[in-house]
């Protein structure tokens, strides 16, 4: 039981993310950028709860940091039609950029930021389970779902039909970086401060995820779990395991190698995935 | 020009930006600018810091930029980087004592190479023959390759209390300070030398040379290159192989010509600002050159006005560039 | 009603619509007929609100409805179906049908029940739970059309609907047309086919190169009138029997039951020296594909294509350039040319190894340029011209310098469409050079839609339908009826 409790602490910033990145690459916009939602959601959640006081003004801000962000890779990639590989690569650095500055001209330090009220992990970990679940009730089950999953794999028959490719991308990327930044804000609020670069690379396994669930939800959710299960056996076993963590860690980026191999089945992403064109 | 239009549009973006936040701190833009071109151009130490710091750059936008001309996109330049200067590392502790310094210095070298293009022919492979995205293996052989070498020296080659190798004896790179005693206390190395020569030789290989010709058309047409019996898997994993190469003796800065010991992290993300360097270099070995000094300057300038502002403005600027140069290229190529 | 009137639209330099008018009745099924390039597919995506004429009227029941948009358009009645079908291949047929339409909370049984309904009340079977992509192509069709009527369609315009069907799903998409029409809706089909037009249209109009060139009564003319009108320039019938080739010669090309996937179905022919070789017949019926296999970048399913003798259908493209075949492509800005590279280095593409193993001489490569420039007059004389700033003729003039008159000799020419979108200059230059490799001995393979320049230059002409030969017949049997005639199936 307190492994399954543990699992699921472990996989909260991946489930957010994750379902994040699932629904912006379902719409056919390439997520590189869910690291740098991340951090900044987690910024701006500490930001939030320190100056805010509470821990409900943390995690408004650190949803709101993450979209903030994904902001200008939606305006980059859909209004200016910039390489969305570029334009997500260059997102991730300014995260890192802006934290960092933020952190130095707020709190003078340039990797801590001092105690800030967290908390609120047990209603995060629902949250983040819930969001894999929404996303996938809303893209099988409503009109807008139906819509993006169109944008996503033929644009050009949605567009016939009337629908503005444009906005629902856009919508698509800014919920993604929300919930991303959620994840981060999990990240920030439970171990009650920002620091440097404290992502730490779970952007990627999060999008690792996405690819290795062949962009499925439920598929998504259960990669997080997997990869969550496997870090926490590493954690467990430490010291006494034959296997060295690195490996360990190493395990999901392995994986979806593999994945993307097709050693073990085609994975299909999204007809227009990538290309600017509607 | 016209190809310029987007990194000058990138630059006055930098700029504007850069205004914004010295002026959010407090300070006046003139004052900062002017520090910062005291503390890079504007005095010996600087200079070489900075030249320190294009040379690895020139390393990995030469990478990038390779990949760049054939349609593949080098995401991997980091871990091709970091085996690069951990296969130096390994070959000058493997050396026997007595061997000539010159002859040392070219086997590191050509192990650098080596370790980077092991880095570079995995996901040209798995491009070409497996169809895989080299944009996401390349993201997460970065991360597969840094836990790989992580271990291997932790576990094994480290030495007690720190996370680099022994230092090496052998294949050390002299400091420009041995001819330039202005440059003394500066990490400049006679690496330097092996960026300039790599980025001619790369130059010269994309546009005189038959295979560039080839490499070229794949990535301009590849239906063309094909219906003219142009083999285009073989093309792309060569291409990528050999843009791992380029990473990879970047890596000999750091191991042979500065700390004499590959250290876990040393990269610092010069792979990725290596995209950065290959983008504003319009992918041409002159312009990488320039741009590498360009982005190493901002890196080092940094550091020189940390007392005015912080210095992770430049890693802010760093991001913004991208952002413009690639609006800038897309706007373009839409008109 | 519908009707346009002078239209006209551009596209850049390429004039897809000129002057052209179309009235259709309603109530009637009017075809609208053309080769490929003949500007039918723009003119009624004009009429459905997709596109914009520059300028011209479009009136729908006297209404000026010119420049509307397709959402318009479809209020009005009016529905396109595609060519290429605009369905989502993962989506269900009923999420399509709805798409666009939905509520906000998917009621996937009732849109089901409603897919389902109309389906049987217009007699076009589908599955409403069917994934589009496990759909076969006559379905997929019968889905657009369903999606289209489902928004309320009474004027349906149809773009080459038959060009994947079998003929039993011909007969049926019939039957379906016929009933929609007793029922008060039009049917605008644009087609090539002419079979096709005299058995189901009432009403047909002819265009070619843009404008339309006549409106008739179905009942009143016949299949070659058609043909004629859809091909008919001034024919230039002059032939130049200087040289006969050597039938009796060994072959240097010998192609035996070549299936190439479901586009080419059992091909067989030889070619002798000093022949020009026509395969004439409408595109789409499997020339690209069997000229691609025969080129080495398409793969053969089965059969054997021989060079001098020796099988290749397993080498490379490059080892069959070796064995002497040169290829001009049909799509030269895609196939033939790399746009951003110079007139001198397009010169060599192919070629390069011969140019320097590892450095390129380029010395070597710029007397090659001027050489080729000269003697096929490609303008402007700049070798350091991108090729993208040059116009149509000049590019396939560098495809064609290349290939024929390059540094690697050639036996067999396959030449594809190669005097498509050229002007008049530049298409005497190339026939030329073809006119001069036959007097040399070397064979062309010559695909073409243009029925005047198969006439003007090859020795015997295949007609190509629907992945087969039906026919091959001397240069002195030829002509225009009777190649126009098996072109459209109606021989």
């Amino acid at each position: 039981m307190g492994l399954i409790l543990q699992i699921v602490r472990i996989a909260t910033p991946y489930l957010f993310a994750a379902a994040g990145g699932t629904i912006a690459e379902r719409s056919g916009i390439v997520s590189l950028g869910l690291e740098g939602y991340m951090l900044t959601g987690a910024c701006a959640a500490a930001f939030g709860s320190y100056y805010g006081g509470t821990v409900w003004s943390g995690i408004l801000w650190g949803a709101t940091g993450g979209a903030l962000l994904a902001s200008i890779h939606a305006i980059a990639t859909i209004r200016f039609r910039a390489d969305q590989i570029v334009s997500g690569i260059a997102v991730n650095i300014l995260a890192v950029g802006t934290t960092r500055f933020a952190l130095r001209v707020a709190f003078g330090s340039s990797s801590n930021s001092p105690r800030v009220p967290g908390g609120a992990s047990g209603a995060l970990e629902i949250g983040g389970l819930l969001s894999i679940v929404a996303v996938a009730m809303i893209l099988d089950r409503t009109r807008f779902g139906l819509r993006l999953r169109a944008a996503g794999e033929h644009p050009e028959a949605a567009t016939t039909v009337g629908i503005s490719v444009s906005r629902i991308r856009a919508i698509a990327v800014l919920a993604s970086g929300a919930l991303a930044g959620l994840g981060g804000t999990f990240l920030a609020l439970d171990q009650h401060q920002f620091s440097d670069e404290m992502t730490a690379g779970r952007g990627f396994i999060a999008l690792a995820a996405v690819i290795f669930g062949r962009w499925d939800p439920v598929r998504v959710g259960a990669a997080c779990l997997l990869f969550a299960g496997a870090e926490a056996l590493e954690i467990n076993l430490q010291g006494t395991s034959a296997i060295p963590s690195q490996f360990v860690a190493m395990i999901p980026y392995v994986l979806t190698i593999v994945a993307l191999a097709g050693i073990v089945g085609r994975s299909v992403p999204p007809a227009a995935l990538g290309k600017s064109g509607h | 020009m016209k190809a310029l239009f987007p990194v000058l549009v990138g630059a006055l973006v930098a700029l504007v930006v850069g205004d914004v936040l010295i002026l959010g701190v407090g300070q006046s833009p003139a004052d900062v600018y002017r520090l910062l071109l005291e503390g890079t151009w504007g005095n010996p130490y600087g200079f070489a810091q900075v030249l320190y710091k294009a040379t690895t750059l020139t390393f990995t936008g030469l990478a990038v930029a390779l990949a760049l001309r054939a349609g593949l996109f080098n995401i991997g330049a980091e871990a091709q980087l970091a085996l690069g200067g951990f296969a130096a590392s390994v070959a000058g502790l493997a050396l026997p004592i007595h061997t000539p310094a010159f002859l040392a210095i070219v086997v590191c070298v050509v192990a650098a190479a080596a370790g980077g293009a092991v880095g570079g022919a995995v996901p040209g492979a798995l491009n070409a023959w497996f169809g895989a995205n080299e944009v996401i293996t390349t993201i997460l052989l970065n991360f597969v390759v840094l836990f790989f070498l992580n271990w291997v020296v932790t576990a094994h080659l480290h030495v007690p209390e720190t996370v680099h190798t022994p230092a090496l004896t052998n294949g050390i790179v002299p400091r420009l300070s041995v001819l330039i005693p202005a440059f003394r206390g500066s990490a400049a190395n006679a690496t330097v030398l092996l960026a300039i020569a790599a980025a001619v030789v790369t130059g010269w290989f994309v546009f005189r040379t038959r295979f560039g010709y080839e490499l070229r058309a794949v990535g301009l047409s590849p239906d063309a290159a094909e219906a003219a019996g142009i083999v285009l898997p073989r093309v792309r994993v060569a291409t990528f192989t050999l843009a791992g190469a380029l990473a990879g003796m970047g890596g000999t800065n750091f191991v042979l010509g500065y700390k004499h010991y590959y250290e876990d992290g040393f990269t610092g993300g010069a792979g990725l600002i290596g995209i950065a360097v290959a983008l504003a270099g319009r992918a041409h070995p002159i312009g990488i050159m320039l741009a590498a000094l360009a982005f190493a300057t901002l890196s080092q300038g940094g550091l020189a006005i940390h007392a005015l502002v912080p210095k992770q403005m430049a890693d802010i600027l760093q991001g913004v560039v991208i952002l413009a140069i690639a609006i800038a290229s897309a706007s373009r190529a839409r008109s | 009603m519908l009707s346009l009137e002078a239209i006209n639209k551009n596209y850049g330099t390429v004039v897809a619509n000129r002057d052209a008018s179309l009235t259709v009745a309603t109530g009637e099924i009017h075809a609208v007929v053309g080769e490929n390039g003949a500007g039918k597919t723009t003119l009624l995506r004009i009429a459905a609100g997709e596109l914009r004429a520059d300028s011209g009227r479009v009136m729908l029941d006297d209404r000026d409805v010119s420049g509307w948009s397709v959402t318009e358009a479809i209020a009005a009645g009016v529905g396109m179906v595609h060519q290429h079908f605009m369905l989502v291949p993962t989506l269900t047929v009923t999420e399509n049908m709805i798409l666009g339409r939905e509520p906000v909370f998917l009621d996937r049984r009732r849109a089901s029940q409603a897919v389902r309904d109309l389906s049987e009340s217009t007699g076009l079977a589908v599955d409403p739970e069917a994934k589009v992509s496990d759909l076969s192509v006559g379905e997929a069709q019968r889905v657009e059309i369903l999606k289209a009527l489902y928004r309320g369609a009474t004027l349906l315009i149809l773009d080459e609907p038959t060009a994947v069907l079998s003929l039993p799903e011909v007969d049926d998409l019939w039957k379906v047309l016929r009933a929609l029409r007793d029922h008060g809706s039009t049917v605008i089909l644009i087609t090539h086919k002419l079979d096709e037009v005299m058995a189901i249209a009432d009403t047909v109009t002819v265009m070619r190169n843009g404008q339309t060139v006549g409106q008739f009564q179905t009942s009143e003319v016949t299949p070659a009138d058609l043909a004629l009108a859809m091909v008919g320039r001034e024919l230039a019938e002059f032939f130049t029997p200087a040289q006969r080739p050597m039938m009796n010669a060994a072959p240097v090309l010998e192609i035996e039951n070549l299936v190439v996937g479901q586009a080419v179905d059992g091909v067989s022919f030889t070619v002798a020296p000093g022949e020009i070789f026509g395969i004439a017949g409408v595109e789409g019926n499997g020339q690209h594909e069997l000229i691609e296999a025969i080129a080495g970048y398409a793969k053969v399913t089965s059969g054997s294509i021989r060079r001098g003798g020796t099988p290749i259908e397993r080498l490379s493209v490059r080892r069959r350039g070796e064995l002497g075949i040169a290829h001009i492509p049909d799509d030269r800005q895609r196939r033939g040319l790399v746009l951003d590279y110079t007139v001198a280095e397009n010169l060599i593409l192919g070629r390069e190894r011969s140019f320097g193993r590892v450095r390129l001489d380029r010395m070597k490569m710029a007397i090659e340029a001027q050489r080729l420039i000269t003697a096929f007059d490609i303008r402007p004389h700049d070798p350091r011209r991108l090729a993208r700033t040059l116009s149509g003729g000049n590019q396939q003039k560098v495809v064609v310098a290349r290939e024929m008159g390059g540094i690697r000799d050639f036996h067999v020419l396959l030449a594809a469409q190669p005097t498509r979108g050229v002007d008049i200059g530049a298409l005497e230059t190339i026939h030329a050079h073809f006119r001069l490799a036959r007097s040399e001995g070397r064979s062309v393979v010559l695909v073409s839609s243009d029925l005047s320049e198969l006439l003007a230059l090859a020795d015997r002409i295949a007609v190509m339908l629907r992945g087969r030969f039906v026919t091959v017949v001397d240069r002195a049997d030829a002509s225009a009826e009777v190649i126009g005639r098996y072109m459209a199936g109606a021989a």
